[in-house]
């Protein structure tokens, strides 16, 4: 009786995997919805524009709530020919999406005509399945950025765990919003070389390490061009933690310890 | 008294291999009033002959807007054409909701072929009575497609489909190698001779015939009558009527020695491929 009830709970919106993820059940009228929560998330992603194509950067740091689990999740990949993903958020959900664009762009390339999805019509896709997943009341749990280079035109966007989307400039997830943005709203300009551009997501990227408590110092860039994608190997960031303010974090901030 | 054993369901073979059923869905497209295409590197033109089927009725739309870079053009069965129209509106808003861009137009050709080839392999369906001429604008240049009842399609610089559509053919085939670099006054005045190609003597005039194009920068759109009728003027098509009479054009030639009771109206000559299963057109 019990178990043909929970049944009816996963027919009605949800899939028998959704269990996993699942906190309580949840009663909106006659329908039961399951909540989820994430368990093993990625954080910020930033990624600019400049002169050649996109610039994209993340850390490869895998939380289990706030244990940091994972050293080595790549959470920048190249989708298609023309087109970057960077991800943060559940990173099994971001697996997901990778499945369902692996698909996409084999069938896109079967057709074998000549044409092919570009960044905006990724895009747009990865918009509609955001929404359509909130729709079902059964989000993936994700932050994406996407980013690419087609026929000349650089292309630049975000869509949020609901569907919400839009392109920029300049784009990031999660604290880099908080973090990175205002950085690169001080310096970005159209025309950023490439150095200079990696130097700028680098700066970006130093700041979220010593702030964001779940950023770890290994990241990766990645470049799309023209001419193709390329993700760098795996590397880490000078830092130097003997500022005064780092000293004595909580001096001036009473009633913490 | 047993003509043909072969004709009763598509999905019977002759013994010379062919499918009679098949074959007489595309002779539905001959019986049809004409549709012409054609198109240069930046424009695409379809015309068509509008054909009232009584003196008291009006005419039917043989020409459909797809999308804002697709349009059809039909002949045959109008009622079947409506329905693939249909499909292919369908088909295009689906793709710009999900990509927010233009669905190319040879996928769209090749998922209306294959709606069409189903028809010819199912013993309790049967086969469109239409053909279609697509024309599309996308990222790789203008197209002209045409999609045959058996689930073949072609790409084309040039062509004329239905009634008569020999005499335009044999008009277009003459002059298509300048297409590719036609402006777009010189695609439509080259289809309007096309279509009047067809009327055999009749006077070319805007009420019996519709004109649409699609190129860059240009959304598909039918143009509306009066604008058709002055370009008819203009180019003063009314005038040559008579001169460019010596035309080796249609020879009625239904001679199809397969059998089948071939309900032989207006037919064009196909001499290359007599007896052949014509599959290929």
């Amino acid at each position: 009786m019990e178990s043909n009830q929970s049944n009816q709970h996963n027919s009605l919106l949800a899939s028998e995997a959704d269990s996993q993820r699942t906190l309580y059940p949840y009663v909106t009228g006659t329908s039961v919805v399951a909540i989820k929560y994430p368990y093993v998330t990625g954080t910020s992603v930033v990624a600019i524009k400049y002169k050649d194509g996109i610039l994209m950067a993340s850390d490869m740091g895998g939380s289990y709530g706030s244990t940091l689990r994972y050293k080595s999740v790549e959470r920048i990949k190249p989708v298609g020919k023309h087109s970057l993903l960077g991800a943060s958020g559940e990173i099994s959900d971001f697996q997901e999406i990778l499945r369902y664009l692996d698909e996409l762009i084999l069938y896109d390339n079967m057709w074998d005509d000549g044409n092919s999805l570009g960044p905006k019509e990724v895009h747009s896709y990865l918009t509609r399945v955001m929404y359509n997943r909130r729709n079902k009341f059964n989000p993936l749990w994700n932050s994406l950025i996407l980013g690419g280079v087609k026929n000349g035109h650089k292309y630049l966007g975000m869509v949020s765990m609901i569907g919400v989307n839009f392109e920029d400039d300049h784009v990031a997830t999660g604290f880099g919003n908080h973090l990175a943005r205002p950085i690169l709203r001080d310096e970005w300009h159209e025309n950023l070389s490439f150095e200079d551009g990696v130097k700028l997501l680098e700066k970006c990227m130093r700041v979220l390490l010593y702030r964001d408590r779940s950023a770890i110092n290994k990241l990766q860039i990645a470049k799309i061009t023209e001419e193709g994608v390329t993700v760098s190997q795996p590397y880490s960031l000078k830092t130097f933690w003997g500022f005064s303010a780092f000293q004595n974090p909580t001096v001036g901030a009473e009633g913490s310890w | 008294m047993f003509r043909n054993q072969y004709d009763t369901d598509v999905t019977t073979w002759s013994p010379t291999g062919r499918l009679f059923q098949v074959e007489y869905s595309m002779e539905a497209v001959k019986q049809g009033s004409a549709a012409i295409g054609l198109r240069s590197k930046t424009h695409v033109v379809l015309a068509c002959v509008n054909k009232a089927n009584s003196e008291l009725s009006s005419h039917q739309k043989k020409i459909f807007k797809v999308d804002d870079h697709i349009g059809v053009a039909i002949a045959g069965l109008t009622a079947d054409g409506r329905v693939l129209s249909r499909y292919m509106r369908s088909e295009a808003i689906n793709h710009s909701f999900t990509y927010e861009s233009p669905l190319p137009v040879g996928r769209l050709v090749v998922q209306l072929a294959d709606k069409a080839q189903v028809c010819t392999q199912r013993s309790w369906k049967r086969p469109y009575g239409v053909g279609l001429l697509v024309g599309g604008l996308d990222e790789s240049g203008a197209h002209l497609y045409y999609n045959c009842p058996s689930g073949n399609y072609f790409e084309y610089q040039a062509f004329a489909i239905g009634s008569r559509s020999q005499a335009a053919k044999t008009y277009l085939e003459r002059r298509f190698e300048n297409f590719t670099n036609s402006s777009r006054e010189d695609l439509i005045k080259d289809a309007l001779i096309a279509t009047r190609e067809t009327l055999q003597g009749e006077k070319l005039k805007s009420s019996i015939c519709t004109v649409s194009v699609v190129g860059v920068g240009e959304p598909f759109h039918i143009l509306d009558q009066e604008t058709v009728q002055q370009l008819i003027d203009t180019f003063e098509l009314v005038t040559e009527e008579e001169p460019p009479a010596p035309e080796p054009s249609s020879e009625p030639a239904a001679a199809d020695q397969g059998g089948a009771e071939q309900a032989a109206g207006a037919e064009q000559g196909a001499a290359p491929d007599e007896g052949v299963a014509p599959m290929d057109i």
